[in-house]
């Protein structure tokens, strides 16, 4: 699915990412953890296109096509979604109208043909009863005058609709309270395929209670330090990022 | 990777449909304006003596004004005498009586227009007068019309047919001493449509007329009025374009509307006049006074304009509510690009007891355009327990335009309640980012989100405009990001 090699990148001229190697693969959860100021957003952003970034080395590799040559919006059709940290707000857009601009730009994208109004509104209807949401939300401008919990909420009913093969997750679990926690995990949970991965970047381990990862993997200063089971999560919040931070120092 | 800020002043590649030009046999005024002309005018329109009279006070009173320099545009001065004032397809004597008899090219520019004059093919529910040049060239469904006791006709015939409602409305709203521009149309004016409901009647169907310049190096000096008899109720919209030329031309128009007791007018305007290249070069001047008078209690006028085109739009679609308990609305989305200046705005005057006024307006500018608000709001002593409210938003696409809002308000009477509510908003990266990241093109996210900014007003334009408005948005967005 995914191959990141030795992925260098800066933003101006400091260095962020300084060989970053991974490979996931379909079906897997890969959980980026890290202290602020790792790379952590930088990384969910390079891949999804975001602007502002230089790639100064390494390469990325999403099913079999350089992933970095394309332009965000080619690599939203080509299935990669970015779940944000911090939702925008567009106002007099309706959360509808948008969804279904995307899911038919998708579609249009992979050779499909326009989905039908009505079937499109029945789409719509069972993924908001799964995400326990208000019909109401569909109508109203996208994310104006949600709440953190909402908005996050909207981001995991986007991915239900569109459903993208690599999701990026960012941070999807701050802001949220506990309640909205999990709906939103279970969300994710239900989403989760034998040929759809997850990147999933956070700074708790609080998310990975709910969304159970495959690898969790450990970014400091640029580099993956150190990757291990889901079990390395525990270890992680138990003795906090300093002991990945010297242990790489002591290496 | 997304649109940066730098892409997005990556400014433009306009596609203007309706550029082209009709090659006609016409004929065509040299370029000049003294009384002579104003004479051969309105000779050739066949007017009565009292139009002659009235056209030849407004152009004197003319000669006295100077062009108006407070508004926020920057253009060289006009020569006056290097225009034509009057250029029309050659026809038949007494011009066409169907439309068989109708140059089959101006029907094919029509038609190309998207505006088929053929009743056949039109919306099922709208009457359309189609002006090209300096005169009308046909009006539909006027037999259906008449039926319901509607005129609806060029302002050139009405000239001859209904001299009395003429005399009694024409310069009652827009004087012609008014201002620099309304003197010089009321002096040359040349067609543009009348309409008159009579009391009680519900027009039947949209009416619309549709401008089209055509001949290079003349002025459209359109004239519009439109009479609401008591309790009456009628829909009108006015669509325009030109062909792209590398030289300014002048459109000054006033249309005049007067809505008596518990009348409604509703008015929607889709300006698409050529804007200019992208370097602003060429595009139309309009140069344009439209206003209301709410004469009757109860009545009601209602303005929407999209404003898309020219190079230069000097425009100020404005209410009298003088009746009691009248009320005027202005919803106006105007879109400037490129080099492309908008002063526009609205008028309220308040002088009727409890009258009303709502204000929205949208303003975009992307590129290195200049998009002004200008609106007043004046209530007078006599006007008690009125009511303003105000919205007006902007909206900047990249970091070389500028939005500008310039609100007055007068208010004699201690019991008014004005409102006023602003705000300027830019379209940011990170909203593009997440519409691309959604699967949209930066293009179509540019155009949704203006659309979306744009959704008060459009839901007030009749449902086919509404969708053509939303359509030229995009088109006039195009190459607004890199």
């Amino acid at each position: 699915m995914l191959q990141i090699k030795d992925l260098h990148v800066s933003v101006g001229d400091k260095a962020i990412l300084k060989g970053i190697n991974l490979e996931i693969k379909p079906g897997e959860i890969h959980a980026i953890m890290g202290p602020n100021g790792s790379g952590k957003s930088t990384l969910s952003h390079i891949l999804s296109g975001k602007s502002g970034y230089t790639v100064t080395g390494g390469s990325v590799t999403y099913q079999g096509k350089d992933l970095l040559d394309m332009a965000p919006e080619i690599r939203a059709r080509e299935g990669v979604f970015l779940a944000f940290q911090y939702p925008v707000e567009i106002p007099g857009v309706s959360n509808i109208y948008l969804l279904k601009a995307a899911l038919n730009s998708i579609r249009k994208h992979q050779g499909q043909s326009e989905v039908d109004a009505m079937d499109f509104l029945t789409l719509v209807k069972d993924k908001v009863r799964l995400l326990e949401m208000d019909e109401k939300f569909l109508y109203r401008a996208v994310n104006e005058g949600f709440s953190g919990g909402e908005k996050k909420r909207n981001e995991i009913l986007q991915m239900a609709i569109l459903e993208p093969k690599l999701c990026i997750m960012d941070e999807t679990d701050s802001g949220l309270d506990i309640d909205a926690l999990k709906i939103v995990s279970e969300g994710v949970n239900s989403l989760r395929s034998a040929d759809r991965s997850f990147v999933m970047v956070t700074h708790y381990q609080r998310l990975l209670d709910y969304i159970k990862p495959d690898f969790v993997h450990v970014l400091a200063h640029g580099q993956i330090v150190k990757s291990g089971g889901a079990e390395l999560a525990l270890e992680l919040e138990e003795k906090g990022y300093s002991w990945v931070e010297v242990d790489q120092a002591a290496a | 990777m997304s649109a940066s800020a730098q892409e997005i002043n990556n400014l433009i590649s306009q596609d203007y449909k309706q550029g082209f030009v009709t090659e006609l046999e016409t004929d065509t005024f040299p370029p000049g304006l003294d009384e002579a002309v104003i004479h051969r005018l309105s000779k050739i329109k066949n007017e009565p003596e009292f139009m002659l009279e009235y056209r030849l006070k407004a152009f004197r009173h003319w000669q006295t004004m100077k062009s108006p320099e407070w508004a926020f545009v920057n253009f060289e001065p006009i020569d006056y005498q290097a225009i034509s004032y009057y250029s029309a397809p050659k026809r038949k004597e007494d011009g066409p009586k169907s439309l068989d008899e109708i140059d089959p090219q101006i029907l094919e520019a029509y038609k190309k227009l998207g505006i088929p004059l053929d009743e056949q093919e039109r919306l099922a529910g709208v009457a359309v007068d189609a002006v090209f040049d300096s005169v009308s060239v046909a009006t539909t469904f006027k037999g259906k019309l008449k039926d319901a006791g509607v005129i609806f006709c060029p302002i050139s015939e009405a000239l001859r047919e209904h001299p009395d409602l003429i005399k009694q409305y024409l310069g009652s709203v827009v004087p012609h001493t008014d201002n620099y521009f309304a003197a010089l149309n009321a002096a040359v004016f040349t067609d543009g449509s009348f309409v008159y409901i009579p009391k009680g009647v519900r027009c039947p169907m949209e009416l619309s007329t549709y401008f089209r310049i055509n001949a290079a190096n003349t002025g459209q000096f359109e004239r519009t009025l439109i009479i609401a008899d008591e309790g009456s109720h009628v829909s009108y919209l006015e669509g325009c374009t030109a062909p792209m030329r590398d030289e300014n031309q002048l459109h000054a128009a006033v249309v005049e509307l007067v809505a008596m007791k518990d009348a409604v007018i509703k008015y929607s305007t889709v300006q698409n006049w050529y804007p200019g290249d992208k370097n602003g070069l060429g595009g139309i001047y309009n140069f344009v006074t439209k206003r209301a008078d709410c004469r009757g209690e109860n009545s009601k006028v209602s303005w929407t304009q999209v404003e898309t085109g020219s190079a230069i739009t000097w425009k100020y679609p404005s209410c009298v509510l003088t009746g009691d308990n009248s009320t005027g609305e202005f919803y106006s989305v105007a879109l400037t690009n490129n080099y492309q200046q908008a002063d526009t705005g609205t008028k309220m005057i308040h002088i009727g007891k409890n009258t009303s006024s709502t204000i929205i307006s949208k303003g975009i500018s992307a590129g290195r355009a200049q998009n002004t608000y200008r609106g007043l709001v004046k209530v007078l002593k006599s006007a008690e327990n009125a009511r303003n409210y105000t919205q007006c938003d902007s909206l900047l696409v990249g970091d070389k335009c500028g939005a500008h809002t310039f609100p007055y308000i007068e208010v004699k009477q201690p019991s008014a309640q004005v409102e006023h509510e602003a705000t300027t908003s830019k379209i940011s990266e990170d909203q593009l980012f997440f519409c691309q990241q959604r699967g949209l093109s930066a293009e179509d996210a540019v155009s949704m989100i203006v659309n979306g900014f744009c959704k008060e007003v459009f839901r007030e334009l009749p449902m086919e405009f509404a969708v053509e408005a939303q359509a030229l948005l995009g088109l006039s967005l195009e190459g607004s990001v890199g």
